[in-house]
């Protein structure tokens, strides 16, 4: 097990960087997930930390030693890719084993650390098959056995789960949060989707254009989020932000509708803005929303509904700009039905216009 | 009157029908039955004397014919496993170029273009004792001075052979190598990196298996070409001197044409195409293995 810092890391294919001199310092048995859009150069950093990529500049250090120079066999890490990436021509055995074999392992260590792993994995009665006569979700076992029978300082996950049905996804989620319990070593996790991010990390890297632009448990990001990037990258439905001006000591959106200024941020007077507010803080009227002193309320057309059983996400027009609201206890409700929707002020955002930053104190 | 009348499905066949009677079927009953006869080409009626297996015991018991039969097989493993090992060096080579690769794949085409007679020219100038540009070069440079018969010695003239064969169709070899490099799927590659692998055990675990059926499909066609191998010996040294090159094809063809007993040829003929079969069964058997380890179809 190891720290691994990132101090100034910079990638750049010929003239174009793609990570500019990003810092990280991720603590041992950290699981530590780096997220954001494709292209936002996080599946970039975490090849830049296998040795995979070169790195244009910065150090990485791994434990004690500065790794930049070293090849991948040398800094005790293991990877799982998201084709999975096994050697289509060795039984799961040999895959499991292979590494052990290569560092010249005594045969009785390698069946030890072999068997070992399949039991963490339920891999033990696929042992002689090929990864072949394999499904999606047993060759992925088969990749993270792979990684685990090293017992390496570091774990990469490069969006491991991207190939996988969305059930396989769910229950594959849960096996590597178990597996990081079981092993308790460090994990660097690169993902695009959000709610991976949210379930699995103990700290969350989003990143964007080669930029580190938050970090954070998923409760943080998700509730104060730096800017409004992340405010709508994070939580499902994305955050619905609303053109407004402060004018008066209070927000005026786009069509001139009133909304008191939340507490706990600071705007100047005649700042344009983002008006911030989640799904699970706008609901009709009567719908259980915790009991707040600082609630406002609105009126909004329903345009769309879709109901997901436990609740329903209600689509509707206010301002000019779609907005998505909750309803838990859900009742059928005609589109266009007019409906008066309660805002939770006090859980609501505000983001400059311009620069997109959070404006909470 | 009567009218023949044909199903349709035969009258629409009877065109293939009578091209592969033609120019299959009837050439391979008549060579075969005549490898039972005493068919001479100068003496036409012989091909009615029939006399049994006669010359199948005769090839059985001929020093020359199996003497060639052996050479060949040397000829055909020293050349395949040379431009196998070359070819596979050019390929690995080759796709490490980035700029200018396109221009180096089509020059690595080049031997391929010219015609084997040819090649069998270039090459017995090149091997000439007395006015061959190797004899000049090793006299030059002073490693010798004496005229090395390097078509006249068995053993010499053999290498000249190999060498002309091998500068021919390595590029068979590299061709396909290098298309198989070119589909080898990365993550395998990067998994043996991060694994622990240097480049050779990279290579050595896990390319080399993926390019293993790019190269028994080289194997395949080259041991067809090379089990019939004719032009270039033909051209640099007639089979001689004195039968030390000769193969099966340069015997069999001076057999049949030179000394017209084409029924004796066809025998050998016969004989000979047995060991194409069994080196192109052999290769694909290999292939199959080689593509069932990898997953790739059944």
């Amino acid at each position: 097990m190891a720290d691994v810092v990132l101090r100034n890391v910079v990638k750049n294919y010929g003239a174009v960087p793609v990570v500019h001199a990003i810092n990280l310092d991720i603590a041992h048995g950290e699981f530590v997930v780096l997220v954001g859009p494709s292209g936002c150069g996080k599946s970039t950093t975490l090849r830049m930390i296998a040795g995979l990529e070169a790195i244009s500049g910065g150090t990485v250090q791994i434990g004690e030693r500065v790794v930049n120079d070293l090849p991948p066999r040398d800094r005790n890490i293991s990877m799982v890719f998201q084709n999975y990436a096994l050697y289509p021509h060795m039984s799961v055995r040999e895959n499991l084993g292979f590494s052990l074999h290569i560092a010249k392992r005594s045969r009785a260590d390698i069946e030890k650390a072999v068997a070992e792993a399949a039991e963490i994995l339920s891999l033990t009665p696929l042992l002689d098959r090929k990864p072949g006569q394999l499904s999606g979700g047993q060759r992925q076992r088969v990749a993270m056995g792979r990684a685990i029978v090293r017992h390496p300082d570091v774990f990469l996950f490069d969006e491991p789960l991207s190939n996988l049905d969305a059930k396989l996804r769910t229950q594959m989620r849960v096996e590597i949060k178990r597996l990081h319990q079981k092993v308790g070593t460090t994990i660097i996790y690169v993902t695009h989707d959000q709610i991976e991010a949210m379930t699995l990390a103990d700290r969350i890297v989003i990143m964007r254009d080669g930029h580190i632009v938050q970090i954070g448990t998923p409760l943080d990001v998700f509730e104060r989020p730096v800017n409004a990037f992340v405010a709508t990258f994070i939580g499902s439905p994305p955050m619905n932000l609303l053109p407004a001006t402060v004018t008066g000591g209070a927000l005026r959106l786009s069509d001139g509708t009133p909304i008191p200024l939340p507490p706990g941020l600071s705007a100047r007077e005649g700042q344009a803005v983002h008006f911030g507010v989640r799904a699970d803080n706008i609901m009709p009227e009567g719908h259980a929303m915790p009991p707040t002193a600082h609630m406002t309320h609105v009126e909004m057309p329903v345009t769309l509904t879709e109901p997901l059983g436990t609740e329903t996400l209600l689509f509707g027009t206010l301002s000019g700009t779609e907005v998505q609201a909750k309803m838990l206890n859900p009742r059928p409700v005609r589109t266009g039905e007019v409906l008066r929707f309660g805002i939770a002020l006090d859980k609501c955002h505000l983001f400059d216009a311009e620069t997109g930053a959070s404006l909470r104190v | 009157m009567y009218r023949m009348r044909l199903p349709p499905w035969l009258v629409l066949l009877m065109p293939a029908f009578v091209i592969l009677l033609a120019v299959v079927a009837i050439p391979l009953v008549l060579s075969l039955y005549s490898s039972f006869t005493a068919f001479q080409l100068t003496r036409p009626e012989t091909i009615t004397k029939w006399i049994g297996t006669f010359n199948y015991q005769k090839a059985m018991g001929d020093a020359n014919f199996w003497a060639a039969f052996g050479r060949t097989v040397l000829l055909l493993t020293v050349a395949l496993n040379l431009e196998m090992l070359l070819g596979l060096g050019l390929a690995l080579m080759v796709a490490k170029v980035t700029r200018g690769q396109r221009l180096l794949r089509t020059m690595m085409m080049f031997p391929m273009m010219f015609s084997p007679i040819l090649v069998g020219f270039q090459f017995k100038f090149i091997f000439n004792d007395n006015v061959g540009l190797l004899n000049n070069a090793l006299q030059s440079l002073g490693l010798t001075d004496v005229a090395i018969p390097w078509l006249v010695d068995g053993n010499l003239a053999f290498i000249a052979i190999v060498t002309a064969e091998v500068w021919t169709s390595t590029s068979v070899f590299a061709i396909l190598i290098l298309a198989g490099l070119f589909a080898i799927p990365q993550d395998p590659v990067e998994a043996a990196r991060v694994d622990g692998c240097t480049p050779w055990q990279t290579f050595r675990y896990v390319t080399l298996p993926f390019l293993m059926p790019f190269i028994y499909i080289a194997m395949a066609i080259r041991s067809l070409d090379v089990a019939r191998a004719y032009d270039i010996v033909q051209v640099m040294t007639a089979g001689g001197p004195a039968r030390r090159t000769e193969l099966l094809w340069t015997l069999i063809g001076r057999t049949g044409y030179v000394d017209a007993r084409m029924g004796y040829a066809n025998a050998m003929g016969y004989i000979a195409i047995l060991l194409s079969i069994v080196f192109t069964v052999y290769f694909f058997r290999k292939l199959t293995t080689a593509r069932t380890s990898l997953g790739m179809g059944d």
